[in-house]
C-alpha cells in the first residue's frame, strides 16, 4: 500500500466516522423517542440507497470521463469540501464558531420528536422519514467524497471499503455508547479531513491543468504537512487576536 | 416544462447551490480562480523547466492559503460585527 493510499483510506474513514456520528445523533434520538424499529429501518434504507449511488455512478465515472478532465472536475470539488471543513474546524478550534454540540442537537430531535402523536401500529413513518433523511443527507457528503477520492485515483475499491468501516466502528460505539457521542474530539477529526481533502484537491487539479509534482505522488504528503502547518500557526494567530477581542469587549 | 419536474429541477438546483457554495460563496469563487490560473501558468511555457515549474507547483498551494485565509478574514470580521452589534 503506497503512502498516497494509506492517506486517501485515513481520509476517507475519518470524513465517514464524523458524518456517522452526526447521523447517528439523529437515528439514537428518533430511536429513544419513537422506537427502534422504524428508526433502524430508516438507517438502513438510506445506507441502501448510498451504497446504490456509490456503485451505480463510479464505474461510470471511471469508464466515461477522461482521466485529466475528472481530476481538474474531482480536485476542484475536494478543494472546496475541503476548505469548507477545514474552515469550520479553524473557526471552532479558534472560538469564532461554537462548537458542534452532539448532546444539544440530540436535546433538540428528542424535543421535536417527542410532541408528534406516535402511531398505535408498529411502522412509524414520522421516525422511518427522519432517520433516512438525516442518515441520508449526511451519507451524501461521503458519497461525494468516496467518488470523488475512489474515481480519481482509480482506488474506488479502497475509498468504499474505508467508508464501509467507518460505519461499522462508529454504528458499533454508538451501540455501545449511545447518548455518549459529545465525548468524540470531532472538530479535531473535521479538521484532518479537511487538511487531507484540501491536500487531494490541490494535488489531483494540480495534476489535472498539467502541473508536474516533484517526486509524483510522495507530494501529497508533504501538502498534507504543509497546509498542517498553516493551520497550526493559523489557530495561534487566530486564537491570539480573539483573546486580545474578548479582553478589548 | 410540465410544473412537477421544473419543481424537481429547481429543488435539485437549490440543493447544489447550498451544496457547494452554501453560506461561503468565496471558497467556491476562489478555487475555481486559483485552478484557472494555474492552468495558464502551467500552459504558458512548452516544458516549464527551472524556476518556471518552481512556480507552477508552489502556485496553486499558496492560492489556496489565501483562499482559505480570505474566507476566515471575511468569517472573523462578521463575527466580530455580531458581537459588536450585541446589546452589553
Amino acid at each position: 500500500m503506497g503512502s498516497d493510499t494509506i492517506v486517501l483510506v485515513v481520509s476517507v474513514f475519518l470524513a465517514s466516522a464524523v458524518e456517522m456520528v452526526e447521523a447517528l445523533t439523529i437515528v439514537v434520538a428518533v430511536g429513544v423517542t419513537r422506537g427502534w424499529r422504524s428508526a433502524f429501518e430508516g438507517l438502513a434504507a438510506a445506507l441502501a440507497v448510498l451504497a446504490v449511488l456509490v456503485v451505480a455512478i463510479g464505474p461510470a465515472l471511471v469508464h466515461y470521463v477522461p482521466l485529466d478532465g475528472l481530476r481538474i472536475a474531482v480536485g476542484g470539488l475536494l478543494l472546496v469540501f475541503g476548505l469548507q471543513w477545514l474552515r469550520k474546524a479553524l473557526l471552532r478550534a479558534t472560538g469564532l464558531k461554537a462548537k458542534h454540540d452532539e448532546d444539544a442537537i440530540f436535546a433538540e430531535h428528542v424535543a421535536q420528536l417527542s410532541t408528534g402523536a406516535r402511531p398505535p401500529g408498529a411502522r412509524d413513518a414520522t421516525a422511518f422519514t427522519v432517520a433516512f433523511k438525516g442518515v441520508f443527507l449526511e451519507g451524501l457528503e461521503v458519497v461525494v467524497i468516496v467518488l470523488t477520492l475512489g474515481v480519481a485515483d482509480h482506488r474506488l475499491g479502497w475509498a468504499a471499503a474505508a467508508a464501509g468501516a467507518a460505519v461499522v466502528v462508529v454504528g458499533g460505539v454508538g451501540a455501545l455508547v449511545a447518548r455518549q457521542l459529545a465525548g468524540v474530539p470531532e472538530n479535531a477529526m473535521k479538521m484532518a479531513v479537511g487538511l487531507m481533502l484540501v491536500s487531494f484537491g490541490t494535488f489531483w487539479s494540480g495534476e489535472g491543468v498539467g502541473v508536474h509534482w516533484p517526486g509524483s505522488d510522495l507530494a501529497l504528503p508533504v501538502l498534507v504537512a504543509a497546509y498542517g502547518a498553516v493551520a497550526w500557526v493559523t489557530v495561534a494567530v487566530l486564537g491570539h487576536a480573539r483573546r486580545a477581542d474578548v479582553e478589548l469587549v | 416544462m410540465p410544473p412537477a419536474p421544473r419543481r424537481w429541477l429547481a429543488a435539485f438546483g437549490r440543493f447544489c447551490w447550498e451544496f457547494l457554495l452554501g453560506d461561503t460563496p468565496e471558497l467556491f469563487v476562489g478555487v475555481v480562480v486559483a485552478v484557472g490560473a494555474v492552468a495558464l501558468l502551467a500552459h504558458a511555457g512548452a516544458e516549464p523547466r527551472g524556476l518556471w515549474r518552481a512556480l507552477t507547483v508552489g502556485a496553486l498551494p499558496v492560492l489556496v492559503v489565501v483562499v482559505l485565509a480570505a474566507s476566515l478574514r471575511r468569517a472573523r470580521r462578521s463575527a466580530r460585527s455580531a458581537e459588536g452589534s450585541e446589546p452589553s
